[in-house]
């Protein structure tokens, strides 16, 4: 599973990759997290509010946090 | 339509977030509850802010045995009675607006603003400035986003400058420090900035300046995740904008009330009204070319301006410099500067400067 955080890097874009690592980590699952920083990349996939979460290629959240319970609930 | 009705439901509205759908007369309970609890809160933050102002004089000089009127005592008083006031307006303001901005999603605002002519656009967006987050750093993608979706340039800038320049913080700021006459005449002089700086933008026709690649994803889609927010969520995100702002900027405050306080009782009236008091016209475009280059948010700057407006500063001069800082900050400009091109960048410093300083001058015109 390829778990992609879109964000040029401010606190709530940390925030949200610390919540998908601890996610990951409570499911148990095995998953490769990638931050993504680049605007131009983050756009180019339709994406236009940050923090951004993306799980194998689909758009799970944009514009805010999500809960940890939600991220559990995407990947499993 | 499927009404989901767990057997065991009587816990209440915090367990059942999960489920689908909630029958209309839990959902009137639950508001109903919400709206009474919202109600006693605020009856008892009125009454405990009633109490800050005598307890400040209590403290400094029944609690302390400070002398009335001097330096140390002043300084002591102030300071005991503006950081609570001022965490407490705060607080309550951050709450509602975080639960307002659950409305406000940014794919909304956007979608809103693509159908608006430009006049009618600029207005609508220096209004949803006020209301809509936005930080530095989500300042590129929420521009991609805009252009993206058809909004003009023009109207885009509006939103750009109204969004970081007409703050719910500083506004509460300066009502709760410097009254109601001060947080209206900045609210109207910001809008009308955002609005005609915006609008003058959209007449240079300045589409190419913006950088290539983000011209080529006009044809592209945005990704749109809506959201079902219950209100029990919308008041979440009400608490956690309090945790989040509260938590990030009462640092700022707290020192921002310390310099106020410390000039409130030490610096004499009438010095800062040789260097930013009426007389001096030049100190207009000196305090906004010092503004751009310092970065404040709003929160930490007020105190400040209270402070220099009570030794004898101009209003003209002192809300010059505060729109300058807040709204003209360099950081933005370098992350900007990833999608606009430096020309683009330069006219609008130009445009929203000239803005402010026009403003500047205005208010040191008639008061």
């Amino acid at each position: 599973m390829e778990i992609k955080v879109c964000g040029p890097g401010c606190a709530s874009c940390e925030k949200t990759e610390k919540i998908v690592k601890a996610a990951v980590a409570a499911k148990g699952i095995e998953a490769t997290i990638l931050k993504i920083t680049d605007f131009q990349e983050i756009a180019q996939m339709g994406i236009f509010s940050t923090p951004a979460v993306v799980i194998d290629g689909k758009v799970k959240s944009v514009g805010n946090i999500p809960k940890q319970s939600d991220v559990e609930k995407w990947i499993s | 339509m499927k009404t989901i009705q767990p057997a065991d439901d009587d816990c209440g509205c915090d367990c059942k977030k999960t489920t689908l759908e909630q029958s209309p007369k839990k959902k009137n309970y639950a508001l109903v509850r919400a709206g009474i609890a919202g109600l006693a809160g605020f009856v008892l933050w009125y009454i405990i802010y009633k109490q800050l102002e005598p307890f400040s004089s209590f403290f400094a000089y029944s609690l302390l045995g400070l002398e009335k009127g001097s330096h140390l005592g002043g300084a002591i008083q102030f300071f005991v009675y503006d950081t609570p006031k001022v965490m407490m307006l705060l607080t309550l303001i951050v709450f509602v607006i975080g639960i307002i901005r659950s409305f406000f999603t940014q794919e909304r605002t956007r979608k809103y603003l693509a159908g608006k002519r430009e006049s009618t656009g600029n207005v609508m967006a220096a209004l949803l400035g006020i209301v809509t987050p936005f930080c530095s750093c989500s300042a590129v993608p929420l521009f991609i986003g805009f252009v993206q979706a058809g909004v003009p340039l023009g109207v885009t800038f509006s939103f750009l400058i109204a969004s970081p320049m007409v703050n719910e913080i500083a506004l509460i700021l300066l009502y709760g420090l410097l009254g109601w006459k001060v947080a209206a005449i900045y609210l109207v002089s910001g809008l009308v900035i955002a609005i005609v700086s915006g609008w003058v933008i959209g007449r240079f026709k300045l589409e190419h300046w913006i950088e290539g690649w983000v011209q080529e994803l006009r044809a592209g889609e945005a990704v749109v995740v809506e959201e079902t927010l219950t209100w029990h969520d919308r008041i979440d995100r009400g608490w956690e904008a309090v945790r989040d702002i509260v938590g990030k900027v009462w640092i700022y405050v707290v020192a921002g009330i310390g310099v106020g306080a410390a000039i409130h009782g030490y610096v004499p009236e009438t010095f800062m009204a040789t260097i930013m008091g009426k007389d001096a016209w030049w100190s207009v475009p000196a305090a906004v070319v010092v503004g751009i280059p310092m970065y404040s948010n709003a929160a930490g700057i007020v105190p400040v301006v209270e402070a220099l407006l009570g030794k004898g500063a101009a209003l003209g001069t002192v809300l010059a410099f505060m729109m300058s800082v807040i709204a003209l900050s360099l950081p933005e400009m370098v992350i900007l500067r990833k999608v606009l091109t430096l020309k683009l960048i330069a006219v609008f410093i130009g445009v929203v400067g000239s803005g402010i300083l026009f403003t500047g001058f205005l208010f040191n015109l008639i008061f």
